[in-house]
């Protein structure tokens, strides 16, 4: 007996349900219940999300506590392996056991997609998602993130090299 | 004298009314969010309490589009007759019996009109004018559409609404207000005598005032904003007015008319100061309107909206019905008592 509309026949009713009243105010309670609910709502810039190790933010590079040296020994992997082509490393000799370092590391916060791909397949554990999802810049140049906002000391990165150890 | 306390009265009553309003858009902001576990406005001011100037200011400074080929003096002049209609209605309400300043009686309503309900009924029936010809001279299909259906749902609806109000009407013997609210003060609420009619009454009243489960001449997703779909700025700000204003003014005649205006069981206001009395009518009445608004705002956070022809159906065929229903077995009750 129900037309909804398409031609079709819509669910049968039952009486209670065709009186309209009962149902509004069974409905009605329930959106009163949820006044009282606890709410979801993060007050942003106060107070800020702690993201789990999981969480693939921003690829930093890994700075050796003891020693204050990069691990990156600028074999060039990730910048084959990112499918944007955002990162640019041009190697340099040194002194250091490690003989090479990155000269210029350079990724485009612009093409980067946080797929962690570079992370991946980084021999040294070099360079790994941080935790940092707040990025913001005003024109493309300064989107290009140089070795001086990428250098990370490893103390910082804890949680996310003990993810690292432990899941891959 | 004679002309200056009614100016008064009027100046006083639209001023408090729009600010009560500025302050029921914050209210249904703050209630539609916590139904829906967010917080709502909470930047401007303590607790956001000064969003509605932060609104306001906005809406005054924004640039007032007229579009191409539209009627640009209707198109200016259809957010004026919505909010005229919607605060000329508030001037047969009770706010309270009577002040005493300077030995002199001032009752506490603008106007005491002897047909206030039938007045009532005709500014809310002018209403249509506002939405229809907005939409008719916006020069938009969205807008006409939003028209088209403002009109028909509330021709359609004014008839449950007046026939629902007859029987109570027909209990009291009067159609002003304020006698209205005595005759229940003395006796019991309306509500207890017209469940029916009430009923009926406030899902005209949904419907008259376009707000959710019958906010179809508005209709967001069907529509985009239905007849006020090319208005912006303060016109737009109008049309926003006049809706709450229309929700205070429905809100305010069912409390007049069910529940006991500003009287209160169990409180004898003749041994009170005159004053004090007043004051205490007052807020009772407008308590009583706030707990009414709030319904307003928990339906419509609650109901999905109605199909068009759901609506026709309901109206016509149930409302209708039901209306003339509960007017006979009123006359019938009345008949057997007297």
């Amino acid at each position: 007996m129900t037309n909804n509309g398409n031609g079709r026949k819509g669910p049968q009713l039952t009486l209670w349900e065709k009186l309209y009243f009962p149902e509004i105010i069974h409905g009605m309670s329930i959106t009163f219940k949820a006044l009282f609910r606890p709410k979801f709502t993060r007050q942003y810039p106060e107070e800020r999300w702690v993201p789990p190790p999981v969480f693939r933010g921003r690829p930093v590079l890994v700075v050796e506590d003891e020693t204050n040296v990069e691990r990156c020994v600028a074999c060039g992997l990730c910048a084959r392996v990112c499918p944007s082509l955002a990162i640019q490393v041009q190697a340099a000799e040194t002194e250091l056991d490690k003989e090479r370092y990155p000269e210029l590391f350079e990724i485009n916060m612009l093409r980067c997609i946080f797929c962690g791909f570079c992370e991946e397949v980084c021999p040294e554990e070099a360079i790994i998602m941080s935790k940092d999802y707040e990025m913001t810049f005003s024109n493309s140049k300064d989107a290009v993130f140089g070795k001086d906002k990428l250098l990370t000391p490893a103390s910082q990165l804890k949680d996310r090299l003990e993810f690292l150890k432990q899941y891959r | 004298m004679i002309v200056l306390v009614p100016l008064i009265k009027v100046i006083v009553v639209v001023l408090i009314v729009l600010g009560i309003v500025s302050y029921l858009v914050l209210a249904e902001r703050k209630i539609s969010a916590y139904m829906q576990d967010r917080i709502g406005p909470n930047r401007v001011g303590p607790k956001g309490l000064f969003q509605p100037f932060a609104d306001i200011i906005k809406l005054v400074l924004k640039e007032m589009i007229v579009p191409e080929n539209a009627n640009g003096f209707i198109h200016a002049l259809a957010p004026i007759i919505s909010i005229t209609v919607a605060v000329g209605a508030l001037a047969v309400i009770p706010f309270g019996n009577y002040i005493v300043i300077g030995g002199q009686r001032i009752s506490l309503m603008v106007a005491n009109v002897n047909i206030g309900v039938l007045y009532i009924l005709a500014m809310s029936s002018l209403g249509v004018y506002g939405i229809t010809l907005s939409g008719w001279s916006s020069n938009s299909k969205y807008s006409l559409l939003g028209g088209l259906r403002s009109s028909a749902q509330m021709i359609s609806y004014e008839l449950s609404l007046g026939l629902s109000l007859v029987g109570v009407l027909m209990i009291d013997g009067t159609l002003q207000l304020d006698k209205i609210t005595m005759a229940q003060s003395a006796g019991l609420w309306n509500i207890v005598y017209q469940p029916l009619g009430f009923l009926i009454f406030v899902t005209a009243a949904f419907a008259e005032t376009n707000r959710l489960p019958f906010d179809l001449p508005e209709a967001e997703p069907e529509l985009v904003g239905g007849y006020h779909t090319e208005y912006s700025g303060m016109r737009w700000g109008l049309f926003f007015l006049s809706e709450y204003t229309n929700m205070i003014v429905s809100s305010a005649l069912m409390v007049a008319l069910y529940f006991g205006g500003w009287s209160l069981p169990f409180i004898n206001y003749a041994a009170m100061a005159p004053n004090l009395a007043a004051l205490v009518q007052v807020v009772t009445f407008f308590a009583k309107v706030g707990v009414l608004i709030f319904i307003f705002m928990w339906v419509r956070w609650t109901l999905p909206r109605f199909r068009y022809d759901q609506l026709m159906n309901v109206g016509w065929k149930i409302m209708l019905p039901l209306a003339i229903l509960n007017l006979l077995g009123t006359g019938a009750v009345l008949l057997a008592v007297k």
